[in-house]
């Protein structure tokens, strides 16, 4: 087993941990490893260290550990682990403060994860609205698998449930500028 | 009431807005589109920018709050981020001057915004659904299908219980259908994850698949378009991966209430899915005018 020197990874950590708490209201002290977030997580087996195992590598000041975990990408923000918490840790909303610090870093461990948001995010910002098809068909050319679900266009097609247009909205502008403000504003480090 | 449909509803989940439109207006109630509305950011935006994820939905709730309406909205995860924009406003006056600066309008978060299961639920209530009624969905049992984002975190939905919620199958009783008891209404199916991890979610699709079959299903009903999409668009491809020999048509729980009130099933966008529900609905006889079945009895 792996060594830690408890007191020099917490004294490293202590800034990061505060900035963790006010970009996402958890208190990482909460947590007393009972497990019920673990044991409810319906993504547990895709992750490579179990939610409450997070928390406690957190606790520790294994920071680094944690900006590389894949868990912080397969969390659907399903909030079963929040429902349940007796202690009500925020934890959906501690993987996204972490998901988005480890993407500032430039770490990024579920590639696909990401690149669905990037795009479904380009399409809003771009018309104002999802564009499924064009985003799907965009995420299917990056992602290189180029004929994944291809099957299922025809029908979608046929049923007109998905467009190959986008519908864009008036907005459009108003919409841009919210995403340019954002992003000039959240910019801050943990 | 205001009416914000979300991006699927003009696209994959598009059954739902035709048969929740018709449903409402069949009610009485009024729904009034959010004109120039723009995508809430899903899980998207919060996942990446905080404040992109309250400020987009934000955007929304103050043309609709200008109007001095309610918000109903169909989708659970639009719902979901729209009322976290609502609730972070209500909550913090910083929040609230900080998002009306992203927004560039006034938000003051007067106005509430309500799932559509709620409101037909709590609003127009369970008993104006049931007088409504004109072909019951006799022998037909309904795993009524929540998924997360509708009754999760229990402070953002506020409106049913977060582990065994029953506004839904409260509904399928009033219209005459029988709601089956099962353990797996409130997990998630996967969302997007569908698409972009698809070896962890097949398993979880698979799970919900499996449990609704083993507690005597014969379809879903559901309140979000992801949740339709994931159920009724993979089902084939799940049943191939697993072997499995279930059949179960998926239905929003307004194309059931358009049944029930005697809508065409094409009127309702029924035409349209993935998993034929036709078979199904002439094997109980709900499709069946009611005089057509007293002629034969």
């Amino acid at each position: 087993m792996e060594r830690l020197e408890l007191s020099t990874a917490l004294s490293q950590s202590r800034q990061f941990v505060a900035n963790l708490k006010k970009a996402s209201q958890v208190d990482i002290r909460d947590c007393y490893q009972c497990g019920k977030c673990s044991a409810g997580c319906p993504l547990v087996s895709a992750m490579d260290y179990n939610p409450h195992q997070i928390l406690r590598m957190l606790q520790l000041g294994q920071v680094d550990k944690v900006l590389h975990a894949k868990s912080i990408w397969v969390c659907a923000h399903c909030a079963t682990c929040f429902a349940r918490c007796p202690k009500e840790v925020d934890l959906p909303r501690l993987m996204e403060a972490l998901r988005i610090e480890a993407k500032k870093r430039g770490i990024i461990k579920e590639k696909t994860v990401d690149l669905f948001s990037d795009l479904f995010l380009d399409s809003v910002q771009k018309y104002g609205r999802v564009h499924e098809m064009g985003m799907i068909a965009f995420y299917n050319l990056k992602s290189g698998q180029l004929f994944k679900d291809a099957m299922l266009a025809p029908t979608l097609l046929a049923n007109r449930k998905i467009s190959p247009f986008p519908h864009k909205i008036q907005g459009q502008q108003a919409v841009q500028k919210i995403f340019a403000k954002a992003k000039a504003m959240g910019g801050e480090r943990l | 009431m205001a009416y914000y449909p979300g991006c699927s509803l003009n696209a994959t989940g598009i059954e739902y807005n035709i048969s929740a439109k018709a449903v409402a207006k069949h009610l009485g109630l009024e729904l009034w589109e959010i004109p120039d509305w723009n995508c809430c950011g899903a899980s998207a935006a919060h996942s990446t920018n905080h404040l992109l994820g309250l400020a987009l939905p934000a955007r929304n709730l103050a043309i609709a709050e200008k109007e001095g309406l309610d918000v109903a909205v169909p989708c659970a995860a639009c719902f979901s981020r729209m009322k976290a924009a609502e609730m972070a406003v209500r909550q913090s006056p910083d929040m609230k001057q900080t998002i009306n600066e992203l927004i560039e309008m006034t938000y003051n978060a007067t106005n509430h915004t309500r799932n559509l299961l709620d409101v037909m639920a709590n609003a127009v209530g369970i008993e104006t659904i049931a007088e409504k009624v004109v072909k019951p969905l006799s022998g037909l049992k309904v795993a009524a299908y929540y998924g997360c984002l509708l009754v999760r975190p229990p402070e953002i939905a506020q409106f049913d219980d977060a582990e065994n919620p029953m506004s839904m199958d409260r509904i399928i009783e009033a219209l005459g259908g029988t709601p089956v008891e099962w353990s797996f209404k409130v997990e998630c199916c996967g969302a997007g994850h569908t698409t972009a991890l698809p070896e962890a979610a097949a398993p979880m699709l698979h799970n919900i698949f499996r449990n609704a079959a083993e507690n005597g299903a014969d379809c879903f009903a559901v309140a979000c378009p992801l949740c339709f999409l994931n159920l009724d668009m993979r089902q084939s491809e799940i049943k191939k991966k697993y072997s499995a020999g279930y059949n179960l048509p998926v239905f929003y729980f307004t194309e059931l209430m358009g049944l029930a009130f005697g809508y065409a099933p094409k009127d309702l966008g029924l035409n349209k899915h993935f998993v034929n529900p036709m078979p199904l609905l002439d094997s109980k006889e709900i499709l069946r005018h009611p005089s057509a079945r007293r002629e034969e009895a």
